[in-house]
């Protein structure tokens, strides 16, 4: 099949968390995001038990692969950023090295231009920490606990 | 693209329900959605018109067990079936894991079944995928309670040459909807194992 698979580690985990916690407080923002192209969660920030994140993901993703969509037929690359204006809260969009999505959201205590002066600096930070990663899902030898899965575990999933 | 994430543990996949309009794609979302158990399912969001069809997508999130300290969570998606809304389509096989094709076994509706099967094929190639190339496959032949059908022989030899997993439907009633869910999930999780392996 065409499509790598997605890896997540704990340490470009924890920086990608590191990035998105300091991006809640630099941005005053309720929530931060991010959500890979096909809508899996990555990571969350701020006011996020709060809201239905696995539900925002999928959207945002669908909303982006929409936006690609109609780019690709003005013969645009993307359209990387999007904003969306509520009555009290804004969902700030930005497609992070064309690879993730970086979701913030917030309110009156923030501003617009403020959110997308720190954004872009995460953007940064984020893409240099996803190129990492890639390589390392790249190289050959990793172990993985799947190698080793048999009938039995699998039959056993639906043990309920 | 299944996501594995090492550090929450858990296994992420992106199953796609495709099929002609009104064949039950959204019934079979709808059906898992009433019957799972609360704490293994997420809200469902239907992107749908005024008139209930798909404009976009249904999504619903949904954890089954843990294989090997992991847990597994399938991201379940469904296409909208009309023929004009192609584009749409192609966006949501994006990254999919896994594609069950629900078949409408009314005669009336065998052409339809047909071209939707020729749109599928064409949709993943241009997303790179390829259901004669080890792509998770599993057809449904739904609405088996309605007279006029097509019998089950004759959709095998029209829809299903490569032999996949295939199972008889009612989705209303949900006849069928989990056993194909679950043979999904083993199709998905057979080749996890063997991507790791190669």
């Amino acid at each position: 099949m065409g499509n790598p698979q997605m890896v997540m580690y704990e340490e470009e985990f924890n920086q990608i968390q590191h990035v998105v916690d300091r991006l809640v407080k630099d941005a005053n923002a309720r929530v931060v995001f991010i959500v890979d192209k096909n809508g899996q969660l990555i990571a969350a920030g701020g006011d996020a038990e709060n809201v239905d994140t696995t539900s925002l993901a999928s959207l945002t993703a669908g909303n982006i692969a929409a936006t690609g969509g109609m780019a690709k037929l003005l013969k645009e690359n993307e359209f990387a950023t999007q904003f969306h204006e509520g009555e009290k809260a804004n969902i700030h969009i930005q497609l992070v090295g064309n690879r993730v999505i970086l979701v913030v959201i917030f309110d009156a205590k923030s501003s617009l231009g403020l959110v997308r002066l720190r954004v872009r600096k995460a953007s940064d930070d984020l893409n240099a920490i996803f190129e990492k990663l890639l390589k390392k899902v790249q190289e050959p030898g990793a172990d993985s606990p799947f190698a080793e899965i048999t009938d039995e575990d699998i039959d056993n999933l639906f043990n309920d | 693209m299944s996501f594995v994430n090492y550090m929450a543990r858990e296994i992420n996949c992106k199953v796609v329900y495709y099929g002609p309009g009104l064949c039950g794609k959204t019934t079979n979302l709808q059906y898992i959605y009433e019957r799972a158990s609360p704490e293994s399912k997420g809200k469902m969001i239907s992107l749908a018109t005024e008139t209930d069809r798909t404009l976009f997508f249904d999504f619903l999130p949904l954890s089954l067990g843990e294989i090997r300290g992991f847990k597994t969570r399938f991201h379940l998606y469904t296409v909208p079936g009309q023929v004009f809304y192609d584009a749409s389509r192609k966006l949501i096989l994006k990254g999919a894991d896994a594609v069950v094709f629900v078949a409408d076994s009314q005669e009336a509706r065998l052409e339809a079944n047909l071209e939707s099967m020729d749109n599928l094929k064409q949709n993943l190639l241009e997303n790179n995928l390829d259901l004669d190339k080890g792509l998770p496959f599993v057809i449904q032949y739904n609405k088996r309670d309605l007279p006029d059908v097509t019998s089950v022989e004759e959709l095998h030899k029209l829809l299903n040459p490569n032999d996949v997993p295939e199972h008889e439907a009612v989705a209303r009633t949900g006849l069928g909807v989990f056993d194909t869910l679950k043979s999904v999930a083993k199709l998905i999780v057979a080749e996890l194992k063997k991507q790791q392996t190669v």
